[in-house]
């Protein structure tokens, strides 16, 4: 019976190494078959002892054969062991890991999403004879071995609100929070809250927690990891990946696939492997802390070594982030840090307080920002003088300083006098208007305004007249002309169907109209340089940091060639241009993506310049204005340097939002994907322009991974504005003037804008 | 009175409807398809993706494809006009589209019954008599006649009565359902002559049974 129970285990270790090989035709595989089916024909005609005997044997060549397998596995066979059933899943985690622990939000499938697991859990520690129970909060996604209601761990958007919610909680009650990532990606529908906007918002919220976080990724899969991601700590288990798109998702674009299509598998192994996905290569790169070896052919549930290894990883990662904010950590740093000794002992032995002081809460917040602010300094291209790098430090620092005076220091004083000056001001006024009315009577009998009306109403019938908000409202005086304009052809409305509209002439409706349909009012995509020429002051607009050049950090076949391509038909280094400029006289930071350069996706330059963007608005406290021309999302043949961008720019626009900015963001044309869901998302005042698209994953991805057919208006901006994604929808003809209100009203006293 | 049964031996006769399709304005013409071919109107749930290209046409410089209206076989085509200058609504290819099952019974339906349609957008319920008989013996059952009070209409929380206008008869079809919001102008329910209502069962039945749909059509 015993042996029958341990051939049984032999196979299913079998159809595991099977299962993970793929399609491969994998010869050790066929040689484990072949000895086990051996071994049970000659078990039958052995004797007892011999059969244990020599079944031992066989279990001892298996771990051999698995050691040699593992050490030949390739991204893919690893992308295939985190979606197995049998792959460890957050209930063993919190089973194995923790001492005791209760789900929060729902258990199984009576929750607002299955695949989002919530648990308040203990860990308790023996330190110098002395037991310390320490509560974490426990968050992530969860596969459940293939459970069906669990969605294979892909959040819908309620999911990733319920993790934001416990999130607060967990500072609340200024406890660490423990982040396991087990997603192939977030499940991509606007259903309220939006798949975008929710986790925007996720990204928002971890940027300025004040209690330790430490994410520990085995299967990361683009924005659905990146909504619990955000950590001060990230491990990653040895044979998980962490990616920005699905390997088969990045193999439908390569191979330029139509919905319905399946990718090759060569195809699938080449771009995993090309999209630099595995432990080992996101260490190299500096985006994951540690990696903690997983058992030959990844960690199942019975690998209860595995486990303890992760307990004491997970508690030495918290603890070494509590102790870096801490004033008192110098021996247990050390003991922390040191290599030498038993790695249980060293991490139960020390002690460290899991709840932070307020000033310790301020640090880690810092500790942060600047960890990811110094990721992906590699990924893209500076080629600046190292003098001019340093002579723009200098620029920075003099900004810091004078914008302190100027704002802080003066203001503080400046502030009583002032209010001295307006008491005196309302008392002089009170007596003016006394004195003054009298004379005003005698003014008015003399018919002395009448004068001012007669000049106006003459003016108004011997001069042209300007249509509100018409040609001479929207335009600057500037005469840019769009080169659609050139083009003497009518075009056809895309809605002329639905609202019976005209054929419209181009020249006109690329011109006056500025690319608004006259009959419906739809919008037709215009060149990023017509809002430059049309939206801003006249000759105000003043590039910077414009020599940061996108880059190939990963070697991507093709990728430098499209590059040059995009480089050398734009004029731009990169699809974000960096600018500052006035919106009649008020000045402002603006960071805008153009659809004209490879989609306005995002990589490591855009974000850079996004982030330098912000830092410069924070210092010389300008408004800043995010404008979307159009983006596709993240590049994905720049990988996890993309997608890092998510992250790191959303710390940056929340620190410049804290610090009292104003940050507006404006979509036109599509805007999707991961810049949506995050840095863009997370502002508090986003408009679009009418016929913009905005949303997280396109129709085709859609249907693709979900089955659900979507109405064609599925991501228009008037959706966004119902779901309270954006706040307004504006006429392209009055971007200027919305946008100057919207600086007048927003910007009030405590915001920068003057 | 209106012979039902004609009007079905009528349509299987000829059971297509030739559907003519001209052009939306002047220009000049270009055909991409010759007749005998099989061509499909718009598909999707929401009717998003266009019917097959018949032709193009071209004014400034603005090519613009003329999709099929309906499913069917392209019956003729005026070749003449193929690269031609044409004027605004000019035919110039006819489909032949044979008549589903849904639209032989909404053809002879519509002739046959008198819709009352919705005034309002309201949830609609009968008032509590006619309710009770319909509930017991189906709407069939209930005899209107101009002027009688029929329906309650819902709206926010307020109800007011509803009276039924038009030619006496009975109920054959209830096109509301419980707690729905019907659109204004959509029919509420169909009435027919008591007299006719064994006819338009029978012809139901029928064309239930017997009409044939060729593959691809719908």
């Amino acid at each position: 019976m015993d042996i029958e129970k341990r051939i049984h285990g032999l196979k299913t270790r079998l159809d595991y190494v099977r299962d993970i090989s793929g399609h491969k035709d994998n010869e050790n595989v066929r040689l484990l078959a072949a000895k086990l089916a051996e071994f049970e024909e000659r078990a039958k005609a052995l004797p007892v002892h011999e059969v244990a005997k020599q079944f031992t044997a066989l279990e001892d060549f298996f771990t051999f054969v698995e050691k040699k397998l593992d050490r030949e596995l390739t991204p893919m066979d690893k992308v295939r062991i985190v979606r197995h059933p049998q792959r460890i899943c957050l209930r063993d985690i919190l089973e194995n890991v923790y001492d005791n622990y209760t789900e929060l939000g729902g258990q199984d499938e009576y929750s607002i999403d299955p695949s989002m697991l919530i648990a308040r859990a203990y860990i308790t520690r023996r330190v110098g004879g002395k037991v310390y129970n320490q509560p974490v909060m426990v968050i992530g996604q969860e596969k459940g071995h293939g459970q069906e209601f669990r969605n294979g761990g892909s959040v819908k958007p309620w999911g990733n609100a319920k993790a934001q919610h416990y999130m607060k909680v967990a500072q609340t009650e200024n406890i660490p929070i423990h982040t396991y990532i087990f997603t192939p990606g977030s499940y991509p529908i606007e259903e309220p809250p939006g798949a975008a906007q929710q986790i925007a918002r996720n990204l928002y919220e971890m940027a300025g927690l004040s209690v330790p976080i430490v994410a520990c990724i085995s299967e990361g899969g683009s924005g659905g990891a990146e909504a619990i991601g955000l950590a001060d700590a990230r491990l990653m288990l040895s044979h998980g990946y962490y990616s920005v798109i699905s390997p088969e998702g990045a193999a439908a674009i390569e191979g330029r696939l139509r919905q319905g299509q399946r990718a090759p598998a060569e195809l699938i192994e080449a771009c995993a492997k090309a999209l630099k996905i595995t432990a080992d290569d996101n260490r190299a790169m500096g985006y994951v802390d540690r990696v903690v070896p997983e058992p030959p052919l990844g960690a199942r549930p019975e690998h209860y070594d595995f486990f303890k290894l992760l307990r004491q990883e997970m508690i030495r990662a918290t603890d070494s982030v509590v102790l870096s904010v801490r004033g008192w950590n110098f021996f247990r740093m050390m003991a922390l840090r040191s290599g030498r000794g038993d790695e249980e002992k060293r991490t139960e032995d020390i002690y460290v307080r899991w709840s932070l002081s307020a000033q310790a809460r301020e640090r880690l917040i810092w500790r942060r920002y600047m960890k990811f602010r110094r990721m992906s300094r590699h990924a893209y291209l500076d080629p600046r003088h190292y003098l001019d790098k340093v002579s723009g430090w200098g620029r920075e620092a003099w900004w810091s300083v004078s914008s302190f005076f100027k704002y802080d220091f003066f203001k503080k004083h400046q502030k009583k006098f002032a209010h001295a000056v307006e008491e005196i001001g309302a008392e002089v006024q009170v007596l003016k208007d006394k004195v003054g009315a009298p004379l005003g009577k005698v003014r008015g009998l003399l018919g002395n305004g009448r004068s001012l009306d007669l000049e106006k109403a003459g003016k108004s019938l011997t001069e042209l007249s300007c249509w509100e908000g018409g040609a001479c409202g929207f335009l600057n005086g500037s005469g840019y002309l769009s080169p659609q304009a050139r083009d003497d052809r009518t075009v056809t409305c895309p809605r002329a169907d639905e609202h019976g509209c005209l054929d419209l002439w181009a020249p006109e409706l690329f011109g006056d109209s500025a690319g608004v349909c006259a009959f419906c009012g739809h919008h037709f995509p215009m060149e990023s340089q017509w809002y430059l020429h049309n939206v801003f002051d006249r000759e105000s607009v003043f590039e910077f940091n414009k020599r940061i050049e996108s880059g190939n950090p990963l070697s991507h076949e093709g990728l430098a060639k499209a590059l040059e391509k995009a480089k050398r038909e734009t004029g731009q280094k990169c699809s974000c241009l960096t600018f500052e400029a006035k919106v009649k006289d008020v000045r402002v930071v603006v960071a805008m993506l153009t659809a004209n350069f490879r989609g306005g996706s995002v990589g490591a330059a855009e974000g850079e310049k996004f982030i330098r963007a912000a830092d410069r608005a924070r210092k010389k406290h300008y408004p800043f204005l995010a404008y979307v021309h159009g983006t596709a999302g993240i590049r994905i043949q720049e990988g996890v340097n993309g997608v890092i961008q998510m992250p790191r720019c959303t710390l940056a626009v929340r620190r410049y939002m804290e610090e009292g900015g104003l940050y507006v963001v404006l979509y036109d044309h599509n805007s999707y994907a991961g810049p949506v869901a995050s840095f863009l998302g997370c502002s508090p005042y986003q408009f679009a322009v009418r016929s913009a698209n905005i949303g997280f994953a396109g129709p085709g991805v859609i249907k693709e991974t979900t089955g659900i057919d979507i109405p064609p208006d599925y991501h228009d901006a008037h959706q966004a504005l119902s779901r309270g994604h954006i706040v307004a929808i504006w006429d392209r003809r009055e971007i200027r003037e919305n946008l100057y209100q919207a600086l007048l009203t927003m910007g009030g006293r405590n915001l920068y804008y003057r | 009175m209106i012979d039902v049964k004609a009007l079905l031996e009528e349509m299987k006769a000829s059971p297509y409807t030739m559907v003519e399709v001209a052009t939306p304005h002047t220009g000049v013409l270009s055909l991409s398809l010759a007749p005998g071919a099989q061509v499909r109107g718009p598909l999707g749930s929401w009717k998003e993706k266009k019917g097959t290209t018949l032709a193009t046409i071209e004014r400034e410089r603005n090519v613009k494809p003329i999709h099929a209206p309906t499913n069917g076989v392209v019956e003729s085509v005026a070749s003449d006009l193929d690269t031609a200058f044409v004027q605004a609504a000019t035919p110039f290819c006819t489909i032949r589209h044979y008549l589903t099952k849904a639209e032989v019974l909404a053809a002879i339906l519509k002739k046959a019954l008198f819709l009352f349609p919705a005034p309002e957008r309201a949830k609609y319920y009968f008032v509590p008599e006619v309710d009770k008989k319909v509930r017991a013996s189906g709407s069939r059952a209930v005899k209107v006649r101009d002027g009688m009070e029929l329906f309650i209409v819902s709206r926010m929380k307020r109800e007011s009565p509803l009276a039924y206008s038009g030619p006496a008869g009975i109920i054959y079809a209830v096109y509301f359902g419980l707690a729905d919001n019907v659109d204004a102008g959509d029919p509420l329910i169909g009435v027919c002559p008591a007299d006719q209502l064994a006819v338009i069962q029978d012809v139901v039945n029928r064309v239930q049974a017997e009409w044939e749909e060729p593959e691809g059509n719908g």
